[in-house]
């Protein structure tokens, strides 16, 4: 008896230390009452890889000379002071090379030249933030997004995707594109290259998200099978994970696609799928010809972003920190700015910084 | 007190095995003479055998056999014959039905989903074999046929999961893969596609059945152990001739609830509940996709779901360009 009561005593013990997350916890109701809907966070996180560094100095002025007639081959952020240009260089390093320096994307004897295809990205990226900033509002709203937010001080983001290779023919070592235990599918057995279908911003091939029917009653409208349902699971799986949260943090799990039961933040998410198409579509697939081999994914494309390239586990990365507001260059236009100075140096080789469309297509699936 | 300690059988008889009644012209003969093991005596009877395998019984350990050979085998190829990763990975592995653009084709690629199709095909005459075997062995008996209709409902769940329902929706792709969390994942993608499954009246019905039976399950085996001790267990005993046991067993439900089944009735209930939720189910199943293709509307339609208040949310494909 004595014997039992200690073996159980110890199971129990070890039950209690695997499966209990024993910090204190913190739970919010944002839903009918009933319905299931709240969140439970841990009130204390490690945030460590949240800690959002400080800017290199005190913001300088936006007056005096613009950094588009003080230098060579500026192409975007012509339109900021000498001095605040000046000020986000130094901050960028900081984010994405602080390691390697203003070396990582200028050569040091012409900081104009864009031999280096880091500089290349590097303006594309700069192109991209801006228009995140300017024209997705309804996902980042005030708060916007600087080369922080995927970067983290690392020169690839943690968080990137790229086009799965080609299924295997045969059944020797072919898992389908599935039934693998990754982050991809949230370690479910579910499809783990689902992002490459729904996300890559090229409306000829995304997917619609959106699986059920609109009527009671089957029509030709909706013949999609439980087998193509999958994929799409896999991606909601994608958010949740990326994000920290439920599913309930978006839909009433009565029913998830009516929207008038869902919370607003399922708007926001909608926002930022289509922000991710954009970007993948915009502005790193049009890297394809720049990037270096070691920097695309198998089938030769660039590394894609993701919900969770920014979220990194937080529903609002970084905590909903509004680093970007000490950085006025970020936030101007996302157009190239007519380049000025004399003598321009030598246009980027392959990525013509094609002109962006101020609005954004809509995509309605 | 520990006499009546039912946890485990307290006596095991030892004799020569019992042979049973002679068997109908025709059949073939027992496999063994019988013997007895204490250990299963502990849970269970302890004679083992004889055994009446049949021809039926026979092919179903057959075709059953090259079911989960077909099934392992594609999981151990699918991790290049590692028989490490097999064991790793077995919970994620799985054997897939053919893709959508097969349709309902019986020809259909090794590889790209006719392998299922066989083990499919496999399992199933399997299962039917063993179906008959338990409907000449309760014949041959002169038992009424009620475990082989019971199993029947569960063949059924089973049938139109893999084929019946497949069939009408025209599409392999509709089928249930062959592996441990797939068929789970499996399981919810269906209830997303479908608008909730919960809202499925024959899936409620299949729930209410389920747990029905578990509950069903663990009164009528504690009020039977609970008399024990009064030779409840001997149950068919207490039909015909109801003793000490049945009395007392009755009374406590009666003074408990109200009402109370016979020693007869409370067995026509469970396989009733039991039948129940396999044959619902089932139902439900099929309804699923062809004749209803979303069960939330279906439900409110009918009155069936609950209104919670309007968050006032807008699907945002409505509202024009999506970045102003």
């Amino acid at each position: 008896m004595r014997r039992t009561i200690a073996i159980a005593a110890l199971a129990s013990a070890a039950l209690t230390l695997t499966g209990c997350e024993l910090s204190p916890k913190q739970s919010v109701q944002y839903g009918h009452r009933g319905t299931g809907m709240d969140q439970v966070t841990l009130k204390k996180v490690a945030m460590a890889k949240d800690d959002v560094p400080a800017p290199p100095y005190d913001s300088p002025s936006t007056e005096g000379p613009r950094a588009g007639a003080a230098y060579q081959n500026v192409q975007v952020l012509g339109d900021v002071s000498e001095e605040q240009f000046t000020y986000t260089m130094a901050a960028i390093t900081a984010w994405v090379a602080p390691e390697q320096g203003c070396n990582y994307c200028h050569n040091p004897e012409n900081m104009a030249s864009d031999e280096k295809y880091t500089k290349v990205a590097a303006r594309k990226m700069l192109q991209m933030t801006r228009n995140i900033n300017s024209n997705w509002t309804k996902h980042v709203a005030t708060t916007g997004v600087t080369c922080w937010t995927c970067h983290r001080g690392n020169a690839i983001p943690a968080n990137y995707w790229a086009l799965p290779e080609a299924g295997k023919n045969g059944i020797i070592g072919n898992l389908h594109g599935q039934n693998q235990p990754l982050p991809a599918s949230a370690y479910s057995s579910l499809p783990n290259a689902s992002l490459a279908l729904y996300l890559t911003g090229d409306p000829k091939t995304d997917r619609s998200i959106r699986v059920v029917s609109d009527t009671l009653h089957p029509t030709k409208a909706n013949e999609l099978s439980v087998k193509e349902t999958e994929p799409q699971y896999a991606l909601m799986n994608h958010i949740s994970t990326s994000l920290g949260v439920n599913c309930t943090f978006c839909h009433n799990a009565q029913a998830f696609k009516p929207w008038n039961i869902s919370t607003p933040k399922r708007a926001t998410a909608w926002y930022g799928l289509r922000m991710v198409r954009d970007i993948n579509g915009k502005y790193i697939s049009g890297l394809k010809d720049v990037f270096p081999a070691h920097r695309k994914g198998p089938m030769g494309d660039p590394f894609k972003v993701s919900c969770a390239t920014c979220h990194q586990g937080k529903n609002k990365p970084m905590g909903g920190y509004k680093m970007a507001k000490d950085y006025p260059a970020l936030w101007g236009q996302p157009m190239a700015q007519p380049v000025s100075g004399p003598a321009a140096a030598p246009a980027a080789p392959a990525a013509p910084a094609a002109p962006m469309a101020a609005a954004v297509t809509t995509a309605t699936h | 007190m520990a006499t009546y300690q039912n946890i485990f059988t307290q006596v095991q008889l030892r004799g020569h095995p019992e042979a049973g009644i002679d068997l109908p012209a025709g059949s073939e003969p027992r496999i063994g003479k019988g013997s007895f093991n204490h250990l299963m005596g502990i849970i269970g009877h302890a004679q083992i055998g004889p055994v009446y395998l049949g021809w039926t019984g026979v092919f179903a350990l057959i075709f059953g056999f090259f079911a989960i050979e077909i099934i392992g085998l594609n999981m151990l190829a699918s991790v290049n014959w590692d028989p490490i990763q097999f064991v790793r990975m077995l919970p994620w592995l799985s054997l897939e039905p053919p893709g959508p653009e097969y349709g309902f084709t019986p020809f259909v690629p090794l590889a790209k989903g006719g392998w299922w199709i066989m083990a499919g095909f496999f399992l199933t005459t399997s299962i039917i074999l063993w179906w008959i075997r338990t409907y000449t062995r309760a014949r041959a008996l002169g038992m009424g046929t009620h475990v082989a209709w019971a199993f029947a409902s569960a063949i059924w769940l089973y049938l139109v999961l893999g084929f019946i329902r497949p069939f009408f929706m025209g599409s392999w792709a509709e089928s249930v893969p062959f592996g441990i969390f797939p068929h789970l994942d499996w399981t919810a993608a269906f209830s997303i596609r479908y608008g909730n499954l919960f809202y499925n009246p024959f899936h409620a019905f299949s729930i209410a059945f389920l747990y029905g039976s578990t509950l069903l399950f663990a009164m009528h085996g504690a009020t039977i152990l609970a008399v024990g001790r009064y030779g409840g267990e001997r149950e068919i005993e207490q039909i015909t001739d109801r003793g000490t046991a049945s009395e007392r067993a009755a009374l406590f439900w009666r003074w408990t609830m109200g009402f109370n089944a016979t020693m007869e009735s409370i067995h026509r209930w469970a396989w009733w509940f039991a039948v129940l939720t396999t044959l619902t189910g089932g139902i439900g199943i099929l309804l699923t996709g062809t004749v209803v293709d979303n069960w939330y509307l279906w439900a409110q339609q009918h009155g069936y779901a609950p209104m919670y208040p309007d968050t006032g949310v807008i699907d945002p494909a409505t509202l024009g360009s999506a970045g102003q």
